[in-house]
């Protein structure tokens, strides 16, 4: 039951919180955008994954349940 | 009038015989009447007939209709379905030859699949022009009424989010499906989005049930497919061939050097090993079959495809945005005689990058094509990098629209 | 208090809105640029633009308590809300009102971000580049410090630093909209040897 991270490319800009919140599961691109593990976010990181979605500039990214 | 060709062992199903478009009373006598079945009895035809979507993806069509349609008790929201007619892949000829004969054949199958998922609302989208569909239209006496929805000419303007957005009033660009098209799509109703022929087929499975629709094919890939067939020197043709035929027998390969196999997500095989391979759902894709002849160049080729990919991201997207465009210059290089520098590891990192980091499988068609070409034409890149090429006739082969 | 102190509290706390108010339009305007603030990570640009939004909406509160409080100026309750209805000053006054309510539009939409979506709290958080002209207007026309050096060349300074981030933001949306596949493609085609 684990969350993963959804991104909506469409709208991502790159702003980049979401690879300093969660170092081990996001890394920018040589273009800056967000490389993800595609793993599910164990728990001592949901709590930063959680401010990395409602932080994000332009809510690109979401917490999904499964 | 693209040429049709019937003698490939089995009776056409979908392409009116003799090439001539076949109106609402033809079209009866051939195939008989619509027999509107309850929707799960049409359900489980369908999942016997093993029919798989024709629009490239070959996902199981009952397995789309039972969601859509669960989607739709779910919700609460009566669904839409769409008929995909766009055929916005340059080199398929495909949907608009059949749109064009079998009108009728596509509009019912439209019916049908609008009976199984219980939708109140269907759309048919059509590149351009086809003003013949309103009246094939004013002709029937559908359960569900249809409307005709235009296009724009994009390649990604028939991918089935952009699709549902722009039947429901917005830009005919990819979204990102969080909910999925069939559960959130048009009108904010499940969506069902099928392609044209896999809807004519559907017509013919509610007629003749799943044991005909076997009859064809192979017991793991059953059925019949379109494809469009590209031969240098000859009229493009449109065929209908059985899965499991050898695809040597639907494009001649006598002389070529390499196929294009699905359209321009798809892969280039070279024509020896593409002769022995069967029509099979998971790789006919848009069911292109195009020959490369051995004078010409097929990194030329790829180059100038890769150039309209490029050039068709919708760019929403950075990883598409950014490395579309790079690999499509990198690979101009690679197209020509010369030094090649770090292009070829270029490309290959970037690929690596742009590929499932999109909304939509732009970017992954892209690659596919890509590294098809590197495999199959290294001999030839490896001649540029020397400076020579193998070719002598430097013809463009493969249909890519202007641009603007 | 005596109505002095109040009036002298008002200004003070206003002044304070005009600095803090347009750091924070300063932070959003980085955000929006992606800009990296020296020795702060990038969800620092962020938690600062917040948090400094919150400090400056706590001192506006301050200033408009000294204004409804100080019976000399006859500012009531219904003022703060409703535009140009006050006895004192109606216009001036009323600019603040506007500014006020634009920017609890903003407020309320941010608290609410996650729940009314990208596009919607977008387009409400424009009208912090409204609020922001309207309330230093306000602060000018109605300011007894308005004539004196300092008071000046602080909002001459404020003026210059928001009209020069809005003048880069716009500069960069009109660069970033030009980003074009086909724009690319030519870049991309254009640095081959």
């Amino acid at each position: 039951m684990d969350p993963r991270i959804d991104i909506d490319r469409t709208t991502c800009q790159a702003h980049g919180l979401c690879a300093e919140l969660l170092p081990e599961h996001i890394t920018p691109d040589e273009w800056g955008y967000p490389l993800v593990a595609g793993t599910p976010v164990p728990a001592r990181a949901v709590k930063r994954a959680r401010r990395a979605a409602s932080d994000c500039p332009v809510l690109a990214l979401k917490l999904t349940a499964r | 009038m693209t040429a049709t060709v019937s003698d490939l062992h089995m009776s056409p199903r979908l392409l009116a015989p003799g090439g001539a478009p076949a109106d609402l009373t033809t079209h009866e006598q051939r195939y008989g009447p619509l027999p509107y079945g309850d929707p799960a009895a049409l359900l489980r035809a369908v999942a016997e007939s093993g029919l798989t979507g024709r629009g490239g993806a070959a996902f199981p069509a009952h397995r789309k209709l039972a969601a859509v349609a669960e989607a739709g008790r779910r919700t609460g929201r009566a669904p839409v379905v769409v008929a995909n007619g766009a055929e916005s892949e340059p080199a398929s000829r495909k949907d608009r030859t059949l749109l064009a004969l079998s009108p009728h054949l596509v509009l019912d199958g439209l019916q049908v699949a609008a009976r199984a998922v219980g939708a109140a609302a269907a759309y048919l989208a059509v590149e351009e022009g086809a003003s013949y569909l309103e009246s094939a239209l004013a002709h029937r006496r559908d359960p569900v009424a249809v409307q005709v929805v235009r296009l724009p000419k994009r390649f990604l303007a028939g991918q089935s989010s952009a699709l549902a957005r722009f039947v429901g009033g917005g830009a005919a660009l990819p979204a990102h499906q969080n909910p999925p098209v069939r559960e959130r799509g048009v009108g904010k109703a499940p969506t069902l989005v099928q392609n044209v022929e896999t809807l004519a087929h559907l017509a013919l499975v509610a007629r003749y049930g799943a044991h005909w629709f076997r009859t064809a094919g192979t017991p793991a890939q059953p059925g019949s497919a379109l494809c469009t067939v590209h031969v240098p020197g000859y009229e493009l043709r449109v065929v209908e061939a059985p899965f499991g035929m050898p695809l040597g027998r639907i494009v001649p390969v006598d002389g070529m050097s390499a196929v294009l196999l699905g359209g321009y997500h798809g892969a280039w095989i070279p024509a020896a090993e593409a002769a022995q391979l069967p029509l099979d759902a998971t790789t006919t894709g848009a069911g292109v079959l195009a020959a490369l002849p051995a004078d010409r160049c097929g990194l030329a080729e790829t180059a100038r495809v890769l150039r309209y990919l490029a050039l068709q991201s919708a760019g929403q997207c950075g990883p598409c945005l950014n490395g579309l465009p790079r690999i499509a210059a990198a690979f101009q290089t690679l197209a020509a005689p010369g030094p090649q520098g770090t292009d070829r590891a270029d490309i290959a990192r970037w690929a690596g990058l742009v590929e499932g980091r999109g909304a939509c499988h732009h970017p992954d068609g892209t690659v596919r094509l890509v590294r098809s070409a590197l495999t199959t034409f290294t001999p030839e890149l490896d001649a540029h990098a020397r400076g020579l090429c193998t070719a002598t006739d430097r013809t463009p082969l493969l249909p890519v629209p202007q641009e603007h | 208090m005596t109505s002095e102190t109040l009036w002298y509290a008002n200004r003070a706390t206003g002044a304070v809105c005009l600095v803090l108010f347009t750091v924070v339009v300063l932070l959003g305007i980085a955000v929006r640029l992606r800009g990296k603030i020296p020795g702060l990570p990038r969800f620092g640009t962020v938690s600062l633009h917040r948090t400094l939004s919150l400090s400056a909406t706590a001192f506006l509160a301050l200033h408009i308590a000294f204004a409804v409080i100080d019976s000399y100026v006859g500012i009531s309750v219904l003022d703060v809300l409703v535009p140009f209805a006050s006895d004192y000053q109606p216009i001036w006054l009323g600019l603040g009102t506007v500014a006020l309510d634009l920017m609890l539009a903003v407020l309320v939409t941010s608290l609410l971000r996650a729940r009314i979506g990208h596009r919607t709290w977008r387009a409400v958080h424009w009208l912090a580049y409204v609020s922001w002209p309207v309330a230093l207007v306000h602060g000018i026309g109605i300011g007894t410090d308005s004539g004196t050096d300092w008071m000046t060349w602080l909002t001459v300074s404020c003026v210059a630093a928001v009209v020069a981030a809005f003048g880069i933001r716009v500069a960069h949306s009109a660069r970033a909209a030009r980003r074009t596949p086909a724009a690319l493609l030519r870049t991309a085609e254009g640095a081959r040897p």
